[in-house]
């Protein structure tokens, strides 16, 4: 049988202390290969297990270390290639190793699909057909009671406004090309078409760009502090920690040695990182050097540089304002219950538009401050907090991320002049996918459109 | 008396453009074919427009032609005028559509049909089938003449039941005040069909003598006319061209004025209309801020002065129906020859057909053309192609044809039919076929010439010559392939002029040719061929190489299509036995049957679910045989 690779999220979604994404199918193995740093998946005994570290392809940074237990067909459960990975609980690591799978090819499988396969490819015998039939209509029932829930109201209005502009730009093709003598439909052009794409594409920019958001609402913003020895990242550490109750803790785990604290301020959840390190060393930037630290800082979502009231400024500094220019960073001016010997200007200029906050952790001053720096950082001219619901869901984001590539191909088959009944076929399907996402795709509504918006016949 | 007169192996049931084609097929895979009409002098009759083609229709009747039909030969020889329509636009939905001179067309396609060597033609009108236990054996006439044969096909178009209503007043006719089929619709629903009552409706014909034509502007043909069959080789000289004006608040007035009156609006009329052909009073009611629409003056013939009007159908009384004309810019002093109607008539829901276009629950009988609930006399000679080809194929016990969407216009048809039914007339649209960057105008040979050989319905002369062509083409790309063009100042210059930038490095011919703003025109001066390629051989280069990357795309598309449509659903499958399915897909299920489980998919009410639990049901039989195999084999 002849079938594409899917992927799912097979552990109960939430926080467990583990969390699995399962393949199956023939590129299963081949897939994972290439998000995976260590022994060669293509090359290992099959039924075995291997530690290693899930590298982002694009960024090349390390997302999580992993074990990932490789069974090549037809002794497996659903009797194709089938590879879990294995890594730690948390939404945003599974989610993310999810959504590098589907780049990577595979297809988020259906509700009840791997045993759907197992049972397509023999795996389980003919008295549970049944049993698997009434899982599918379950799953499926469920599922898309939860996707018709999850796109009642905001989303789900806003798509189907993005599908109407769409479907408006399509009929008024077609009626070019169906009827071509018809002087009172003006004549679509690649201009008007490509202001329209451009609206749409804005749009769906702007909800993915609200997903991005959305997650780091659910999952904490990944905060990095970084500074100089001794200008007192870990007193600020235990100041935020100390403040505002850690919601969760994470209890150090066995293969890595990174521990994350996770602390609300003032609404905006922050997902300290790397903080071991910067307990134990009092410096990374020291110790892992500078190139590390950029790996670090890659992955942060905001950064907390601090400097020291105290001391001039000095190289270092300098590199690590550099380093941070373009992420969105607080600077901290600590220690100011010491004589001051920084000059502010300076620290200003190579600030530019970044907010700095002068504090003294020692006499418990300047955190207020630091706090709401943060939250108008984050919400001040963003989006209302309720949209940040929006889009959440890995199949939402992955038809989102499909309908702006589909849209690219029309925008640059527009620019290489292409006719328009060809850029029109991007055009189409961008609707189609906007489509799975209400759950309506169906072609008919094309032809309607088309005859309720134009005066057409012989 | 009922009389015995005579047994063949196909009977076709009229004459029009669904029934011709048909007639034709059946007698090209070598079937023994009757085909009986009621009117002689009425043969692939014009009832509408004077005009064949079109967008997505023209490349019906290119398909047509590959598949050694009538139509496209028979237009090629009796067109008034020939027009490429969309030649701006990408070569997916070029169209050609041409200009019939109805009173020839008329003429020359019973000449072609006289002289099938095993056809037989006889003017009848037919009443009853002949059915024995449920199949079909043939045909029962009025003069109680009974005609017997393996396969009957019914292609009687509006005649079912027909009734022609011109404002107040209504009598059961066919088109044109010919008989209607009153008695076979009747037996029809004897039989357990479910038929549905469809409308349409014609425009008054003018005399040319009385319009002005000074007031109206031209519309001319193509100064170099392109033709519809592969095998034409010669071109009609002197064309004849069509007018256009225009309706104005005047007209519309009149229209307000007298809406009551209108047939389409008293209510008089039940029938379902098209949306995509409405009247000159919808039109005016639904849109009504237009200030003017649309109204073509086409010639019907060259040795007539009657001219059709179109955009111009209504239903609205005679008296007013001149009043109307009259309003119009270049008709204030025209006279009406015919009168407009509309035309209220019987059709079969079309969902009771196979693929095949045989009906489910009467083997040995095919319906093809308006019958099925079409409009347009392409959509009908399509059918009628098919049913005549499958007609034959049952009577002879050779292979059956069903196209799929990918592979013709004609194949997006039948299954949008059998699949979804319809609850307007049909017509074919582009925008009704998914894959239509390779359902084109210019490879309807190349999509079809194969099948057509190999089901006997074109010669092994022309076969040759296809064989040929496809032969130059890929000679053609493979040499561009190779050739190497260098940077230089002259081809810069000549990029340039084309709109495009010069050359920064060497390019194969056929990269080249891939930039939107370069031609094979140009890239043939700058790597002249060998040979000269004829012009058609230039086309399928420029076409292929310049959208490889469309056509490859939709090429993935059908590959993902074709997967499903490869599962192949077992024929006694027993639908009310599969729990898990919705009540809804059941219930859409039993009544489709369909032959796949991509057919299945494209069935409105059954969701992916439905769909998923089919393919594990179906998997779950093969599994089953593949056991009792195995334990046979032990």
């Amino acid at each position: 049988m002849d079938l594409d690779t899917i992927a799912a999220i097979s552990t109960p979604i939430g926080e467990g202390a583990i969390a699995i994404v399962r393949l199956s199918g023939d590129q299963a193995i081949d897939i994972v290969n290439q998000m995976f740093e260590g022994k060669d998946l293509n090359t290992v005994d099959s039924h075995t297990i291997h530690y290693g570290k899930i590298i982002d392809p694009d960024s090349k940074t390390m997302i999580e270390e992993v074990m990932v237990s490789v069974m090549q067909a037809p002794k497996t459960f659903t009797r194709e290639n089938v590879v879990e990975i294995n890594c730690h609980g948390g939404l945003a690591s599974v989610n993310r190793l999810l959504e590098m799978s589907l780049q990577l090819g595979a297809r988020l499988a259906e509700p009840g699909e791997f045993t759907k396969r197992a049972f397509l490819n023999g795996r389980i015998d003919l008295s549970q057909a049944e049993a698997v039939m009434d899982l599918i209509r379950a799953k499926t029932d469920k599922a898309m009671g939860v996707a018709v829930k999850q796109l009642d109201g905001k989303l789900s209005k806003l798509i189907k406004r993005l599908r109407q502009e769409l479907i408006e730009t399509v009929a008024h093709v077609e009626v070019n090309i169906d009827y071509p003598e018809y002087d009172d439909v003006e004549e679509m052009t690649k201009n008007i078409m490509l202001e329209k794409t451009k609206l749409v594409y804005q749009e769906i920019e702007r909800l993915l760009a609200m997903a991005r958001q959305g997650k780091i609402l659910r999952e904490g913003i990944s905060t990095a502090i970084i500074g100089r020895p001794n200008v007192g990242k870990s007193s600020l550490m235990n100041a935020l920690v100390q403040e505002n109750k850690a919601i969760v803790t994470d209890i150090p785990g066995t293969t890595r040695d990174v521990i994350e604290e996770y602390v609300n301020v003032r609404g905006v959840p922050l997902r300290l990182v790397d903080t071991a390190g910067i307990r134990d060393t009092e410096d990374i930037v020291e110790k892992i050097g500078v190139e590390r630290s950029r790996q670090v800082l890659k992955e942060a979502d905001l950064v907390l540089l601090v400097l020291n009231f105290n001391e001039s400024l000095t190289e270092q500094d300098r590199q690590l304002f550099e380093l941070v220019k373009d992420l969105d960073v607080i600077i901290l001016v600590n220690k100011t219950d010491l004589p001051n010997k920084i000059d502010l200007d300076q620290v200003a200029d190579l600030a530019k538009d970044h907010a700095i906050v002068n504090m003294s952790l020692l006499e418990e001053q300047g955190i207020d401050q630091l706090e709401e720096a943060i939250a108008r950082l984050f919400f001040a001219g963003q989006i209302e907090s309720d949209d940040l619901s929006y889009v959440s869901n890995v199949r939402h984001i992955q038809l989102l991320k499909q309908a702006l590539a589909t849209l690219e191909d029309a925008t640059s088959a527009i620019h290489a002049d292409m006719p328009i009944d060809l850029i029109q076929i991007d055009v189409t399907r961008t609707w189609e996918l906007l489509g799975e996402i209400v759950g309506d795709t169906v072609q008919d509504s094309l032809i309607d459109q088309l005859f309720s918006q134009f005066c057409l016949g012989k | 008396m009922v009389y015995n007169a005579g047994h063949f192996d196909v009977i076709v049931i009229g004459a029009g453009h669904a029934g011709v084609e048909a007639a034709n097929a059946a007698v090209k895979r070598g079937a023994k074919t009757l085909m009986l009409t009621l009117n002689l002098d009425m043969i692939a009759f014009m009832p509408c427009n004077p005009s064949i083609g079109g967008p997505a229709k023209g490349v019906v009747v290119r398909e047509i032609d590959a598949l050694g039909g009538l139509m496209g030969k028979v237009i090629d020889k009796t067109y008034i005028q020939m027009r490429m329509l969309n030649t701006g636009k990408g070569p997916a939905v070029r169209a050609l559509r041409a200009q019939a001179d109805k009173p020839l067309y008329i003429q020359e396609m019973k000449y072609q049909l006289e002289k099938l060597e095993n056809l037989t033609i006889r003017q009848a009108m037919v009443e009853r089938l002949i059915i024995e236990e449920g199949v079909c054996k043939g045909v029962l006439t009025e003069t109680n003449a009974a005609y017997y044969a393996k396969s009957v096909i019914i292609t009687t178009g509006t005649f079912m039941r027909g009734s022609v209503i011109i404002g107040d007043l209504s009598y059961q006719s066919g088109p044109n005040n010919q008989r209607p089929s009153v008695k076979l619709s009747e037996h029809l629903e004897e039989l357990g069909f479910e038929l549905v009552r469809f409308k349409t409706g014609t425009p008054p014909r003018v005399n040319a003598n009385t319009i002005d034509y000074s007031k109206t502007e031209i519309q001319p043909g193509d100064d170099k006319p392109s033709h519809f069959s592969y095998e034409t080789t010669e071109a009609i000289v002197d064309q004849i061209p069509c007018w256009l004006t225009y309706t104005n608040e005047k007209t519309h007035q009149i229209i307000d004025d007298n809406l009551a009156l209108s047939a389409m609006y008293s209510g008089m009329i039940k029938g379902t209309g098209p949306r995509y052909c409405p009247s000159i009073e919808d039109k005016v009611v639904r849109f009504h801020d237009k200030p003017r629409h649309q109204i073509f003056l086409e010639p019907e013939g060259r040795n007539t002065e009657e001219v059709y009007v179109q955009g111009f159908s209504t239903s609205l009384p005679e008296s007013v129906q001149h009043e109307m004309l009259r309003s119009i810019e270049g008709l204030e002093a025209a006279e009406i020859m015919r009168s407009g109607y509309a035309i209220e008539y019987d059709s079969v829901v079309p969902t009771q057909l196979w693929p095949t276009l045989e009906v489910k629950n009467v083997p040995g009988l095919f319906t093809a053309g308006q019958i099925n609930g079409t409009s347009g006399y392409e959509e009908a000679a399509g059918q009628g192609l098919m049913a005549g080809i499958n007609a034959a194929a049952r009577a002879l016990e050779v292979e059956s044809l069903i196209l799929d969407r990918s592979q013709a216009y004609i194949g997006v048809l039948i299954d949008d039919l059998v699949t979804k039914g319809t609850n307007e007339p049909y017509r074919l649209l582009t925008s009704r076929a998914e894959y239509r960057l390779l359902l084109r105008h210019d490879n309807a040979d190349i999509r079809l010439t194969d099948k057509a050989y190999q089901l006997g319905l074109i010669n092994e002369e022309r076969y040759q010559a296809f064989q040929g062509k496809v032969a130059l083409i890929e000679q053609e790309k493979k040499r561009l392939a190779k050739q190497t063009i260098k940077p230089s100042s002259q081809i810069d210059q000549l990029l340039n002029e084309a709109g495009g930038t010069g050359l920064k490095e060497p390019i194969k011919a056929l990269d080249l040719l891939k930039r939107p703003e370069v031609s094979y025109q140009l890239i043939k001066r700058l790597v002249p061929a060998d040979v000269t390629l004829p012009e058609e051989v230039e086309e399928q280069v420029e076409i292929q190489v310049k959208y490889q990357g469309y056509i490859d795309k939709s090429n993935q598309q059908v590959d993902r299509m074709k997967k499903m449509e490869n599962k192949v659903i077992p024929e006694n499958i027993d639908y009310d036995a599969i729990s898990g399915l919705a009540t809804e897909a059941k219930q859409k299920l039993k009544k489709v049957r369909p032959l796949s489980v991509g057919q299945a998919s494209r069935i409105s009410g059954v969701n992916p679910a439905d769909v998923s639990i089919l393919l594990v049901y179906i998997e779950q039989g093969q599994i089953a045989k593949r056991t009792s195999e195995v334990e046979r084999q032990a």
